[in-house]
């Protein structure tokens, strides 16, 4: 197959937008479709900071890169959770290590779960039975880039979640027909409450497949692993159904998640109130929350 | 030919599409990337008896890690 800008050997073939790229045309067409859904969905603008969530994932890898490129003031933030005896953390810290050493500009900081709130993920794990690694993870996480991006002063949060991620959770809660998660499942997340920070999405309409070849084509070295702990996870045996649907149908997934959006945001398929929730600010850390006294984070660490 | 896929190695002979080589080993061609001696191609592309094939996993998991993307609001 030949590029249809240079009809040089192509890379990569984007089915759903009938084009093929080379890797030169291919990384441009990444980076600038990157920055049109920026503009598009009024995500952030030149001179917002930005703190990167990154995990030395292909995602978080590529974004940062692409960000950069764009000239976007951005941070980036590595969580160490201590997974597997901090054998997959290391790993995963070593990989945004040295992209950032191989990079201008490419600041970032480090938060240890364990030296800073004295237990990993995991032995919080074992200590709440009953509670998935995962949801524990996510919790955790979505605490710490909240402070972070308070005290910082940072505009908005920036995740490399993209469209493969975003169609499995969809598929995930409408196959439940959790409304209110429905109602805010987006690429741009606006702040409700003077803690809480803003959160994009900057590679939302990106197919999984493009992001791996953009960090291949772009000799970006990320975790090729998977989390140990995501083995067997339902989002991807979703992805797995989804990407089923898609070697039948051409854009399946595109039209499954955008058409969504659309419906949503323009057509009145869910009602907005669902996406408002009351929110009050936790007791300990001050950090919004929707229980009475303290948030879920402080919570985990209550001595029972 | 030689094709790699995580820890797991096939030879298969030469001739076919790394489509059709995808799909006889039993994934999924959306799933997969596909890196020829050393260089990302497309998957039409058709593969020689001396070729050395990598096929990269695309998918990644967890999306629970970071923001509230699947709307959950646990604060």
């Amino acid at each position: 197959m030949k590029c249809k800008r240079c009809r040089g050997p192509a890379v990569i073939n984007m089915r759903q937008h009938k084009l093929a790229l080379c890797g030169e045309h291919f990384t441009e067409w990444l980076i600038s479709y990157t920055e049109r859904a920026i503009e598009k969905y009024s995500m952030f603008e030149r001179g917002d900071r930005l703190l990167l969530a990154v995990s030395g994932g292909k995602d978080s890898l590529a974004l940062w890169e692409v960000l950069l490129g764009l000239g976007h003031d951005v941070e980036a933030l590595y969580i160490d959770l201590g997974i597997d005896d901090e054998q997959y953390s290391e790993e995963s810290k070593a990989k945004v290590e040295r992209f950032a050493a191989g990079k201008e500009g490419a600041a970032f900081s480090v938060v240890n779960v364990k030296s800073t709130y004295g237990k990993s993920v995991l032995e919080l794990a074992q200590e709440k039975r009953g509670r998935k690694v995962c949801s524990l993870c996510g919790l955790v996480k979505r605490h710490i880039m909240n402070r972070i991006a308070y005290e910082g002063g940072f505009t908005a949060i920036a995740t490399g979640h993209n469209l493969d991620d975003e169609a499995a959770v969809l598929f995930q809660n409408a196959l439940r027909w959790q409304t209110g998660y429905l109602a805010r499942q987006a690429p741009v997340l606006p702040t409700t409450h003077p803690h809480l920070a803003r959160k994009v999405k900057p590679f939302f309409r990106l197919y999984e497949r493009e992001t791996a070849a953009y960090a291949l084509v772009r000799g970006i070295d990320y975790i090729y692993d998977e989390c140990p702990h995501s083995v067997g996870a339902t989002t991807i045996f979703y992805k797995e159904l989804l990407n089923q649907l898609e070697e039948r149908s051409r854009g399946a997934k595109q039209q499954f998640y955008l058409s969504f959006l659309r419906a949503r945001d323009s057509q009145g398929l869910l009602r907005p109130e669902l996406t408002e929730v009351e929110l009050g600010e936790c007791e300990k850390c001050g950090q919004p929350t929707t229980a009475p006294v303290l948030c879920a984070f402080c919570r985990l660490w209550e001595v029972k | 030919m030689k094709l790699v896929y995580r820890e797991r190695e096939w030879e298969l002979r030469g001739g076919l599409t790394a489509r059709a080589a995808i799909k006889k080993i039993g994934l999924d061609p959306e799933a997969v990337l596909v890196v020829r001696n050393g260089q990302l191609v497309t998957d039409d592309t058709l593969l020689n008896e001396a070729d050395e094939v990598k096929l990269i996993a695309v998918i990644s998991g967890g999306v629970g890690g970071s923001g509230h993307s699947q709307g959950r609001l646990e604060l």
